[in-house]
């Protein structure tokens, strides 16, 4: 048995320490809110916050974060970082088939809770996640406006 | 694809269209089992209980108006849709086709797939599918209609309760009103009023589009916050009782076939597994977790056997994209001529100069971030329930029945969102994990959701096609374009797919090289038929997703040779096309006006533009792109895309396709390539099949243009025409043409 602190709350997992995080929310908790996509860490639909830092649960051994406060995108409004993070989400229209934008949003909200006024670089360098149906400057748009920056990104007429 | 198509002609059925009509409550709601008050029935109808309802025979599709609408207590409207939803918008467009008419707000809405069932199909013959850019344009009568006949039952439903004339009242958003009297009963209110009214025998009017309050209007998507928050529920997160996981190994070719496992007892013993199975051209393990069942099955070691006879497209052993494409640059074979016009030989006697090319393009995974999955559940009543991604419910229902052997009534078909599709999921053989989801929950007596990790699915996903163009073109004194050849190896994705040839040549092998708009007197555009080993599928945007930019990149290099400028030479083609001309100066416009470069940015690095057009499903677009190289990499800076639709539903929707669509096209065009050496796949996951990062995504800039025309698709059209301005751009910048995708690191 494995104790996790998820989104505050303590949760016994029976499950092997080298077991992804992925799976243990998904199919021991039932969690599916957190996206497999690709399983090496390369894609970011997986992606959660562990003590606040965005980490892809696909590669991260359940052992490792036992001690650690994890946090999905099922609690993310209750961060309020993470709620404006929705909210900008909703107003830019960001998502299309959506299965990416969990991990964008853990994504974005751990980027503005660590660094509320980002540049561009800082977004580039932070919001790595793949989206197949091509939302990146969407996202972007989003992410400035919630770390207030000029809308320097045009994505329409 | 091509426009009304039918993906399996065995489907389509001709069906008449005709006016809307009401059901009875009681022989609907007596079908179906169940009863709330509420106009119509939609979600716990089953394809087989649709279909028991009115008999298939008697059903119009698209008209029958609670198979579609359910208006809840609270006024809360819920949607059965025909079409599936995967990001490309379809569902809150038809929210707002129906609550135009049926006058009601489409945020109001609640959207869902469909069951199969004969009411849902509501494309021309009678058939149903999502794809070709099809779901708006093909249904938007119907759907207009539908909401007209709902409102007509509401505003009879509320004469009766209100004692007045049907003549005296009116609808406002949600309610039906009578402004002599002041009152007014809310749609919620009248539902279960409504049930037993006929609809109107002459159809109600539809509204004068000058009128329209939704249509035409950037209406929020209705599955953004759900889609935002991780609540939007995908196959993948499909849950029942008693439900067991699977996960398959492969063959590393297609065709191989199971010999034995070399480590079974083994494997058997790790961990958490419930069972190992030998599938056909798989083994999978079941266990009641996903991650020790796939675990256990990537220790499998298997000896693969070559198949011993005839199987569906087996993969050789030698096969290489590299050889195929030295292959298919030579093949010499029968020229079969879909498109011709003039005298393309008179043409090359009398002309000024010529240009010879050889053009390329590469196979391409879908790469849809939501692997594929299927849930198969048998039920004691001898049913069976199936989830998985889908684009067709009722072809996949045809073939459910064919693989578990009951008959199509005990199947009932789930379709939930889909994580991406483009093109992903219509029915591919050996291509989809349905049957092998089935096999195991026949043999473990437990319903079982099989999930293809991505390894398996690059694996297995059916492919782009490959083509190698040979183009030869003539020059006028003046240096325009006398005549224009192609001529394409290649094998299309619809016969790929059906793995014969039809007697015809497929139309989604060359489109994008046949029908352009395009003046040039002299054509022959051809086919060599070069049977692909690979397994093929449709690709968002489909032969135009190559084709295009074959095209139009040849162009430019006619345009070198005849010393003119790309944007005047299309110019000059154009002439007398209104629609075009238009549209071409839109994105100019767009643009800042056309600038091909090289010039200096303000960053210091230098530039090039490049442009090109398509018509692709029924709509026009016109774009340019601006690019830079830096290192032997390509950046892609901006992207002007002007989009002739006809006309439009939602325009921030238009955007956001116009947006994801050039984020495909900049992918393919830089960095996508389903290699294969020795048979098997070089790379199977994203790591060596990468695809378009944030980092290299352009920014975007959309022009609508509402032409009038007849309305075409969305979803796709964006596409073809971005590949080849962006080589047309990287061409002007390095001086030299580049000629094959993807374009990679530069030397």
């Amino acid at each position: 048995m494995i104790e996790l602190t998820i989104n505050g709350q303590k949760r016994r997992v029976d499950a092997e320490g080298d077991t992804p995080l992925l799976w243990v929310l998904r199919d021991d908790l039932g969690m599916t809110g957190t996206k497999y996509g690709c399983g090496i860490a390369q894609c970011g639909a997986c992606s959660v916050m562990i003590d606040g830092t965005v980490t892809r649960s696909c590669v991260t051994p359940v052992e490792s974060v036992a001690s650690a406060q994890i946090t999905t995108i099922e609690a993310v409004e209750a961060d309020p970082v993470g709620a404006r993070v929705v909210e900008a989400w909703v107003k830019h229209q960001v998502p299309q088939c959506g299965y990416c934008q969990s991990g964008q949003v853990m994504a974005a909200t751990s980027l503005l809770k660590q660094n509320a006024r980002p540049s561009d670089a800082d977004v580039e360098a932070a919001m790595t996640n793949l989206c197949r149906c091509g939302t990146y400057n969407a996202i972007k748009a989003a992410v400035r406006d919630v770390a207030g920056l000029a809308p320097a990104q045009e994505h329409g007429a | 694809m091509t426009e009304w198509t039918p993906l399996d002609p065995a489907l389509a059925q001709a069906l008449p269209t005709g006016a809307p009509v009401n059901v009875s409550r009681r022989g609907f709601l007596g079908a179906a089992g169940a009863g709330t008050l509420v106009l119509g029935f939609g979600l716990p109808m089953g394809g087989a209980r649709a279909q028991a309802a009115g008999g298939a025979a008697a059903i119009t599709p698209g008209t029958r108006v609670p198979a579609f609408l359910a208006i809840g207590p609270d006024g809360a409207i819920r949607l059965q849709s025909p079409f599936a939803e995967g990001g490309q918008g379809t569902w809150t467009a038809l929210a707002q086709i129906v609550g135009e008419e049926l006058d009601a707000d489409p945020a109001s809405f609640v959207v869902e797939n469909a069951p199969p069932g004969p009411d849902y199909r509501v494309m021309p013959g009678g058939i149903r599918f999502t794809g070709g850019s099809m779901s708006v344009r093909s249904s938007y009568d119907t759907m207009r209609r539908l909401g007209a006949s709902a409102r007509a039952v509401l505003i009879q439903a509320a004469a009766q309760r209100l004692s007045v004339p049907v003549a005296e009242l009116t609808t406002q958003p949600g309610r039906v009103v009578h402004q002599a009297s002041g009152r007014s009963l809310g749609y919620g209110e009248l539902a279960p009023h409504a049930l037993d009214l006929a609809v109107p025998a002459t159809p109600p009017a539809l509204k004068d589009p000058k009128d329209f309050r939704w249509i035409g209007k950037p209406q929020a998507r209705l599955d953004v916050r759900a889609k935002s928050t991780g609540k939007a529920q995908f196959s993948i997160d499909t849950k029942v009782d008693g439900m067991l996981h699977a996960a398959v190994q492969h063959a590393p070719r297609l065709g191989l076939t199971v010999g034995k496992i070399r480590n079974e007892a083994a494997v058997k013993a790790m961990k958490g597994v419930h069972s190992v199975h030998v599938l056909d051209g798989a083994v999978a393990v079941v266990a009641p977790r996903f991650w020790h069942a796939r675990r256990a099955v990537e220790a499998a070691q298997v000896d693969w056997l070559e198949p011993s006879g005839a199987t569906y497209r087996p993969m050789p052993a030698t096969f290489s994209t590299a050889d195929h494409a030295a292959h298919l640059a030579t093949v010499q074979g029968t020229e079969e001529v879909a498109e011709s016009s003039g005298d393309v030989a008179k043409a090359f006697a009398a002309a000024k100069s010529t240009v010879s090319a050889t053009y390329h393009s590469q196979y391409l995974n879908h790469a849809q971030l939501e692997p594929p999955s299927a849930l198969a559940r048998f039920n004691a009543d001898g049913t069976l329930d199936m989830w998985f991604p889908n684009q067709a419910p009722d072809m996949f229902l045809a073939e459910v029945a064919k693989v578990s052997g009951l008959p199509p009534e005990k199947i009932r078909i789930h379709s939930p969102l889909l994580g991406g599709f483009f093109g992903r999921h219509f029915l591919y053989p050996k291509g989809n994990p349905y049957p092998q989801a089935i096999e195991l929950a026949k043999r473990v007596n437990a319903p079982v959701k099989l999930i293809w990790t991505r390894e398996e699915e690059f694996l297995r996903d059916p492919l782009r096609p490959m083509a190698a163009v040979r183009f030869r073109g003539a020059l006028d004194a003046a240096g325009m374009p006398l005549a224009i050849e192609a001529v394409s190896a290649t094998e299309g994705p619809g016969e790929g797919i059906a793995d014969k040839r039809s007697g015809k040549i497929d139309p989604s092998a060359l489109e994008g090289l046949t029908g352009k708009s395009y003046a040039v007197a002299n054509t022959r555009i051809a086919q060599i038929f070069v049977k692909s080993p690979t397994t093929l599928a449709y690709w968002r945007s489909v032969g135009n997703s190559m084709n295009d930019f074959f095209y139009e990149a040849f162009l430019d290099e006619l345009a070198d040779q005849g010393g003119q400028d790309p944007y005047a030479v299309r110019q000059h083609l154009l002439a007398g096309n209104a629609r075009l001309t238009t549209l071409l100066k839109a994105v100019v416009d767009l643009s800042g006006g056309w600038k091909r470069g090289p010039f200096k940015a303000a960053d210091g690095t230098t530039r090039a533009r490049g442009m090109a057009m398509a018509s692709p499903f029924g709509t026009q677009t016109a774009a340019i792109a601006e690019v830079s190289i830096s290192d032997g990499q390509v950046t892609v800076h901006e992207v002007w895309q002007a989009i002739d639709p006809g006309s439009i539903v939602n325009p921030a929707i238009i955007t956001a396709q116009v947006n994801s669509a050039v984020a495909l096209g900049v992918s393919q065009a830089l960095v996508e390539e389903a290699a294969y050496k020795n048979g098997e796949r070089v790379a199977r996951n994203f790591d060596g099949y990468p695809i378009l990062t944030p980092d290299r995504m352009p920014r975007v800039h959309v022009r609508i243009v509402e032409s009038g025309e007849k309305m075409g698709g969305i979803g796709e059209p964006g596409l073809p025409a971005v590949p080849p301005a962006v080589v047309n751009a990287v061409s002007r910048l390095r001086g030299k043409r580049v000629r094959a995708l993807p374009i990679g690191t530069l030397a």
